[in-house]
C-alpha cells in the first residue's frame, strides 16, 4: 500500500455523514420522529390521556352527579384507603380469584388442554364438528352468548331444568358463582384448545414415540416428552388466559353481580361504584389498582419465561 | 438376545393401501439385519411393526419364543434409535441415557450410574452433563445409541441411522455401528435406502418393494445373483446393464450383436423367448483391439470417478455402463470393442423379471 489515500469520486459525495449503528432507514432523529408522531398522538389521545386522566380522577372526589360532579375536590389518598379498608372490595377481590383460579386457570386452561389433546389423533369430520363447536362458543358475541346461559338456567323455562327434571330449580340464584364459572370456561375454552391443538402438533413424534418404546405409561408420555415440549406455550396461555378472565365482564351480563353482591368480581364491583354508585373518583381509584394488579401477573410471566430461556 | 420371525406379515393403511404386504421373514439371533428398498417400499413400515408403533393387520410376529404380534412396545424387548435421534432436548444427556431406567422405576442414583457405564463405553466421557442441543450429530447419535442400549435389549431397531450425518462422518459411524454390534451381539435391524450402506454394514439384507420382499442374502448374494431386474438394478454403487434381449439359436441376440448365454441357461430358455441380459459395468471390458466375443462399440460420455472411470458407450442401438481402470480411459467419440465377462452376465425372464438359472 502506498500512503496515499483513496480519493472519493468526485461530485456530491463529501465527508461522510455519520450515522448511528441503529439508524437503519438513514432518516435521522428529527425526520423518523415526524414519521412516528401521529400515532404517538392517537396512542397519547386515546390511551394514555384516559390512563392519566384516571389517577388524577382517583384522587379527586368525582360524582356522576350531585355537587361534586360539577366541582370535584381533590381528597388525595382518600379514595384508596376507603378502597382498601371496605370488606366489599376485599370481598371482590377473594371472587375474582375464585373466578380467575376455577374458570381461567383450571377450567380453560386444563378442558382446552383435554380437548386438544383428545382430538389430536381424530381427523375428518368427528374432529372438525368437535372443533366447530368448541370454536362456536368463543366467535358468539358476548352478549348473545350471555342471553344463551339466560335461557338455559331460567327458572320456569330452561333448557338445564327440563333435561334435569329439576324444574323450579333457580340456579342463579342458588349457584350463581358455579354458573358464571362454567358460563366463562364455556366462553373461552376454544382458545386454549386451539393453542394448545398447535402446540402438541410442533412436539416431534418421535420423542413421543421413544418414551412409547421403552414403556412409559400415557401419563409418563405426558409429564415427561408433552409438558416440557410446549412448556413456552402452557406460559403464554395462562398468562393470557389469566389476564382475561380478571378484566372480563361479560358474567355481569348473566348474573349483574348478584344475587346480594355474591358474583361481584372486580371488574363489575367497579362498574357498581362508579356508574350506579355514582362514585367515579373512588371507582377510578379501584380501577387503577386492578391495573396494578395487571401489571403485576404480566410481570410475573416475564420473570419466568426470561428464567427459561436463560437456562 | 432373540431372533425375530415374521410370517405373512401384513400393515394395511385405511383406504386399503399395504405397507407391508405378506413378508416372511426370518432374522437370526444375534445377526446384523437390514431392510433395503427405495423410498416408499415399506421397509421402515416393517420396523415399526417390529416395534410396535404400528398395529399390525394380519399375520404373526415372534421374538424370541414369544408371540408379540400385539403386544405394546414396551414389553418386546426392543430398543430403537430414530432417525432423527429424539433426544429430550430438555434433559441433559445423562438423563437421556437413563430414561428406560427411570421408566422402569430404577433409582437415579443407580441409573445415572449405568448411563455414565453406558456412555463411556460410547466415547461420550464428559459430555453426560450437556444438553443435546450442545452436541455434533455423530455425538447426537451415540447418546441415542446408549440409550437404546443401556437396557439391554433383545432386539435394536435403527432407523435410516447414518442418513442424518456428513458424509465423512457416516463412513466413521459405520465402522462404530459395526464394531458396537458385534460387541454387544444384539440382533440388529437396520433400515436404509444406502445400498452400499447395507452391503457394507449387515450379514444379511432384505430387499423390499412396494411392501413386498424381493430377496433375502447375504450382501454377496444379493450383489452377485439377484433374485429379479429391480434387485439387480438396485444393488450396486453401478446399476447393472440391464439390456433387452431375444434367444436365437442357442445364443443371445442384443440388439445387433449376439452374445453367448450365461452357462447354466441354455437348458433353461427356448428358441425366440424375449429375455433382460445384465452385466454388471465392472466385469465389462473395453479393449481398443478386436478379440473373441467383444462387440463394437462407441464411447459417447465419461464420467470420472477417481480410481476408476465411468463410461457410456453405444453398442449399436443400446446402451451400456463400463468401468474402465483410470489409465485406460477413453475420450468421447472413441471406437472400440466392448467383452462382457460371460460367467458374470445374467438372465432374467422379460415378462416375470425373475432370475434365470
Amino acid at each position: 500500500m502506498t500512503s496515499s489515500t483513496v480519493t472519493p469520486p468526485a461530485g456530491r459525495v463529501t465527508a461522510p455523514r455519520r450515522r448511528r449503528a441503529d439508524d437503519v432507514a438513514g432518516l435521522g432523529k428529527a425526520r423518523a420522529g415526524l414519521f412516528v408522531a401521529p400515532a404517538l398522538i392517537i396512542i397519547g389521545i386515546f390511551l394514555l390521556f384516559p390512563a392519566v386522566w384516571t389517577v388524577w380522577l382517583g384522587m379527586t372526589d368525582y360524582r356522576l352527579t350531585g355537587l361534586q360532579a360539577a366541582s370535584p375536590e381533590f381528597v388525595g389518598l382518600e379514595n384508596y384507603t376507603e378502597a382498601l379498608t371496605d370488606p366489599a372490595f376485599w370481598n371482590s377481590l377473594w371472587l375474582t380469584l375464585i373466578f380467575v383460579v376455577a374458570s381461567g386457570i383450571v377450567g380453560q386452561t386444563l378442558i382446552g388442554f383435554g380437548l386438544a389433546w383428545s382430538v389430536r389423533n381424530i381427523t375428518g369430520w368427528v374432529k372438525a364438528l368437535i372443533e366447530g363447536l368448541v370454536l362456536a362458543a368463543w366467535v358468539i358475541p358476548a352478549s348473545v352468548a350471555s342471553f344463551l346461559w339466560l335461557a338455559l338456567l331460567d327458572r320456569r323455562t330452561g333448557t338445564v331444568n327440563a333435561l334435569l327434571g329439576t324444574e323450579g330449580a333457580a340456579w342463579l340464584i342458588d349457584h350463581p358463582m358455579e354458573a358464571i364459572i362454567l358460563f366463562n370456561i364455556w366462553v373461552g375454552t376454544a382458545f386454549s384448545m386451539q393453542l394448545f391443538s398447535s402446540a402438541l402438533s410442533a412436539v416431534p413424534p418421535s420423542q413421543i414415540e421413544s418414551a412409547k418404546m421403552v414403556g412409559a405409561s400415557g401419563w409418563q408420555q405426558l409429564r415427561d416428552v408433552i409438558v416440557p415440549n410446549i412448556k413456552g406455550h402452557i406460559l403464554t396461555n395462562t398468562l393470557l388466559i389469566t389476564l382475561w378472565t380478571f378484566n372480563t365482564f361479560t358474567p355481569y351480563l348473566v348474573t349483574a353481580g348478584g344475587p346480594n353482591g355474591k358474583t361481584e368480581i372486580l371488574s363489575v364491583y367497579i362498574y357498581e361504584t362508579a356508574i350506579p354508585g355514582g362514585q367515579l373518583g373512588l371507582g377510578a381509584a379501584i380501577s387503577l389498582i386492578m391495573l396494578l394488579i395487571n401489571l403485576v401477573i404480566a410481570l410475573g410471566y416475564v420473570r419466568v419465561a426470561q428464567g427459561r430461556r436463560k437456562r | 438376545m432373540a431372533g425375530i420371525t415374521a410370517t405373512q406379515l401384513v400393515k394395511e393403511y385405511p383406504g386399503g393401501v399395504r405397507g407391508v404386504d405378506e413378508v416372511d421373514v426370518e432374522i437370526r439371533d444375534g445377526e446384523f439385519f437390514a431392510l433395503l428398498g427405495p423410498s416408499g417400499c415399506g421397509k421402515t413400515t416393517l420396523l415399526r411393526s417390529i416395534a410396535g408403533l404400528e398395529a399390525i393387520t394380519s399375520g404373526s410376529l415372534v421374538i424370541g419364543d414369544r408371540d408379540v404380534t400385539n403386544a405394546e412396545p414396551g414389553v418386546r424387548g426392543v430398543a430403537m434409535v430414530f432417525q432423527d435421534y429424539a433426544l429430550f432436548p430438555h434433559m441433559d444427556v445423562g438423563d437421556n441415557i437413563a430414561y428406560p431406567l427411570r421408566i422402569k422405576r430404577v433409582k437415579r442414583d443407580e441409573r445415572r450410574g449405568t448411563a455414565a457405564k453406558v456412555a463411556d463405553g460410547l466415547s461420550l466421557q464428559g459430555l453426560i452433563e450437556r444438553r443435546p442441543g450442545q452436541l455434533s450429530g455423530g455425538q447426537q447419535q451415540r447418546v441415542a445409541l446408549a440409550r437404546a442400549v443401556a437396557t439391554r435389549p433383545d432386539v435394536l431397531l435403527l432407523d435410516e441411522p447414518l442418513s442424518n450425518l456428513d458424509a465423512r462422518l457416516r463412513l466413521e459411524a459405520r465402522t462404530f455401528l459395526k464394531e458396537l454390534q458385534r460387541d454387544l451381539g444384539v440382533t440388529t435391524v437396520f433400515v436404509t435406502h444406502d445400498q452400499a450402506e447395507a452391503l457394507a454394514l449387515a450379514d444379511r439384507i432384505a430387499v423390499m418393494r412396494a411392501g413386498k420382499l424381493q430377496q433375502i442374502g447375504t450382501p454377496r448374494e444379493v450383489f452377485q445373483r439377484p433374485n429379479n431386474t429391480f434387485v439387480a438394478g438396485f444393488i450396486g454403487s453401478n446399476p447393472m446393464n440391464l439390456l433387452p434381449a431375444q434367444v436365437r439359436e442357442s445364443r443371445l441376440a442384443v440388439g445387433d450383436a449376439t452374445v453367448s448365454l450365461p452357462p447354466g441357461t441354455e437348458q433353461l430358455v427356448r428358441e425366440g423367448q424375449d429375455v433382460v441380459w445384465g452385466i454388471r459395468p465392472e466385469y465389462v471390458r473395453w479393449v481398443t483391439a478386436e478379440e473373441a466375443g467383444a462387440i463394437p462399440a462407441e464411447v459417447s460420455v465419461v464420467e470420472n470417478l477417481g480410481a476408476s472411470v465411468l463410461i457410456v458407450v453405444n453398442a449399436g442401438d443400446r446402451k451400456l455402463q463400463v468401468a474402465v481402470p483410470e489409465d485406460q480411459e477413453p475420450a468421447p467419440g472413441d471406437r472400440g470393442w466392448i467383452v462382457p465377462q460371460l460367467s458374470k452376465t445374467l438372465l432374467f425372464d422379460a415378462e416375470t423379471t425373475e432370475r434365470i438359472g
